[in-house]
């Protein structure tokens, strides 16, 4: 990406709302949408055909890229929150009955505790929250006494998009499994920083956005164990994920589609396969993890030593932290400061981060917050603290 | 006597202010200036009334009238909305409520504001100009 904003070279540090995407993607977009434009799984004819390859192909580099069991088991949707909604509503329907509890974390997305809770006033049902500490850990050692015979299922965030630590979720999974609950983990972030294996994380569902992961808005995706996914009832009606139809009854398609309702994002959702290349590359490219961690550490120890700084998230051990850094000036509010640094060419997020509780866990309004991707250079990085530390003098 | 100045003539005085800067950066250090030197708003007076909806920063606006002309005062917890804002005040303040309702508001425009403000920022300053007007018609 090459583009300037204000006159000045843009440098994008909000990777973690939406990610720049490669000419890979970008081409395979225009050649499906400019050649193979057709609807697919119904119809016979040619163009048809290439659609609905580019689609299942996706959908199989998908499941060997988080190495699910099988293809069944990855349903495409629009997103990680339609993918939340989608477990809430069905899963709910059939296995979260009144009184029944559903464990969040504190440092959740709003995308992953609205659907919880509106499960929660549909049943009757009751909504519990596993904080955190002060640095951002979750408490596990409070996990098992607030699992009760009640408890159906535990939602928990991979990496938390405001603290960029790495859960423990592998852990997590095995104490609530032990007690008989299900596990969701939104890996909105987890699929972009770390090497996703289902079956070791053990989880029963896993979902992610596209949009973050190289791939076009609109795109997402839900893993679910087999076994429950065919327990669940449909979330929507209509289009393909039907077997039979009659006033007198329906059948359903077999899975994934008895998920996938109504006229797909087609052409987005076979972008996921380029996107996950590019992302299974990245994953093994030692030396660029090399240089992207000495970027990350540069910052994590620059902005520590930035006076009047509070840095939430933070870690002895940097194998648990991603390059998402999400900080609070003293005397400064984040909204002036992402507008200075807009001015001064950099663009990064301020606000909630569609995370309030977390805002009101730390006692603040709102952050700043700088996620870089791969392709961000130490450069950058300098020019990013040398920046930061004039726009604060300009608003002090 | 030096005639008063019009809310036309401060709306002039600003956009002419505004021209000496070609850079933005410099455009908003005067703004965060201009915030800086905010008449101090009492602590008091921060209540959810005053409190202007649709802000992603928090913005108080207090008035009283006086002799029919509304005096305004206001404050935000961020210096930029701060900075803003100032230049309402300074437009409407010890105006009568047929004065303000008489404006088109576009001196934000007129000095490229609104453009230069992130969308969610100038959703803010819409409803900064919105309650302005309401406080004016209320008190016609």
């Amino acid at each position: 990406m090459d583009r300037k904003v204000y006159g000045k070279k843009l440098v994008y540090f909000d990777n973690a709302a939406t990610i720049q995407r490669p000419q890979s993607v970008l081409d395979l977009w225009n050649k499906l949408a400019r050649d193979s434009n057709a609807n697919i799984h119904r119809a016979v004819h040619r163009m048809a055909d290439e659609a609905t390859e580019a689609y299942e192909q996706a959908r199989l580099y998908v499941k060997d890229f988080i190495n699910a069991s099988s293809r069944e088991e990855i349903v495409f949707t629009s997103g990680a929150t339609a993918s939340v909604n989608l477990v809430a509503y069905s899963f709910g329907e059939k296995f979260v009955g009144e009184g029944d509890e559903i464990i969040v974390t504190e440092c959740e997305h709003h995308s992953d505790i609205i659907p919880w809770q509106l499960l929660c006033e549909r049943k009757n049902a009751v909504l519990k929250v596993l904080s955190v500490d002060d640095s951002g850990h979750l408490k596990l050692d409070e996990l098992e006494s607030l699992i009760t015979p009640k408890t159906r299922l535990l939602a928990v965030t991979h990496i938390s998009n405001v603290l960029g630590l790495v859960n423990p979720v592998k852990k997590i999974v095995e104490i609530c499994h032990s007690k008989g609950v299900k596990v969701l983990v939104d890996g909105a972030q987890g699929v972009v920083h770390s090497k996703v294996d289902v079956q070791n994380i053990g989880c029963d569902f896993y979902v992610f956005s596209g949009h973050k992961v190289y791939a076009t808005p609109g795109t997402g995706v839900l893993y679910g164990k087999k076994e429950i996914l065919d327990e669940m009832p449909p979330f929507m009606g209509g289009g393909e994920m039907v077997g039979t139809v009659k006033f007198s009854g329906t059948t359903y398609a077999p899975l994934p589609l008895k998920f996938e309702a109504g006229t797909q994002n087609f052409t987005g959702m076979a972008t996921l396969k380029p996107a996950l290349e590019l992302a299974s590359v990245i994953n093994d490219d030692k030396e660029l993890k090399k240089s992207a961690d000495e970027i990350r550490d540069f910052l994590y120890s620059g902005l520590q030593k930035t006076e009047g700084l509070t840095l939430f998230g933070t870690t002895g051990n940097m194998d648990e932290k991603i390059s998402l850094f999400s900080f609070c000036i003293d005397g400064v509010h984040h909204e002036d400061l992402a507008l200075i640094l807009d001015k001064m060419g950099i663009a990064v997020r301020s606000g909630q981060m569609c995370a309030e509780p977390l805002m009101d866990r730390f006692g603040v309004s709102g952050m700043l917050r700088v996620s870089l991707a791969p392709y961000n250079t130490m450069e950058e990085a300098a020019y990013f603290m040398e920046s930061l530390k004039k726009a604060v003098n300009m608003l002090r | 006597m030096e005639k008063e100045k019009s809310l036309q003539d401060i709306e002039n005085e600003i956009v002419d202010e505004f021209s000496i800067f070609d850079d933005w950066l410099d455009k908003y250090e005067y703004i965060i200036e201009l915030g800086k030197s905010l008449k101090e708003y009492p602590e008091d007076r921060k209540t959810d009334d005053k409190l202007v909806k649709g802000c992603q920063s928090r913005v108080w606006i207090d008035f009283n009238v006086e002799d029919g002309k509304i005096f305004f005062n206001a404050d935000s917890d961020a210096i930029i909305t701060k900075g803003i804002i100032s230049l309402l005040v300074r437009i409407y303040s010890g105006r009568t409520p047929q004065e303000i309702l008489s404006s088109d508001f576009s001196v934000v425009e007129k000095i490229g504001l609104k453009e230069n403000l992130s969308p969610t920022r100038a959703n803010g300053l819409v409803s900064m100009i919105q309650m302005i007007r309401e406080i004016a018609a209320r008190n016609i």
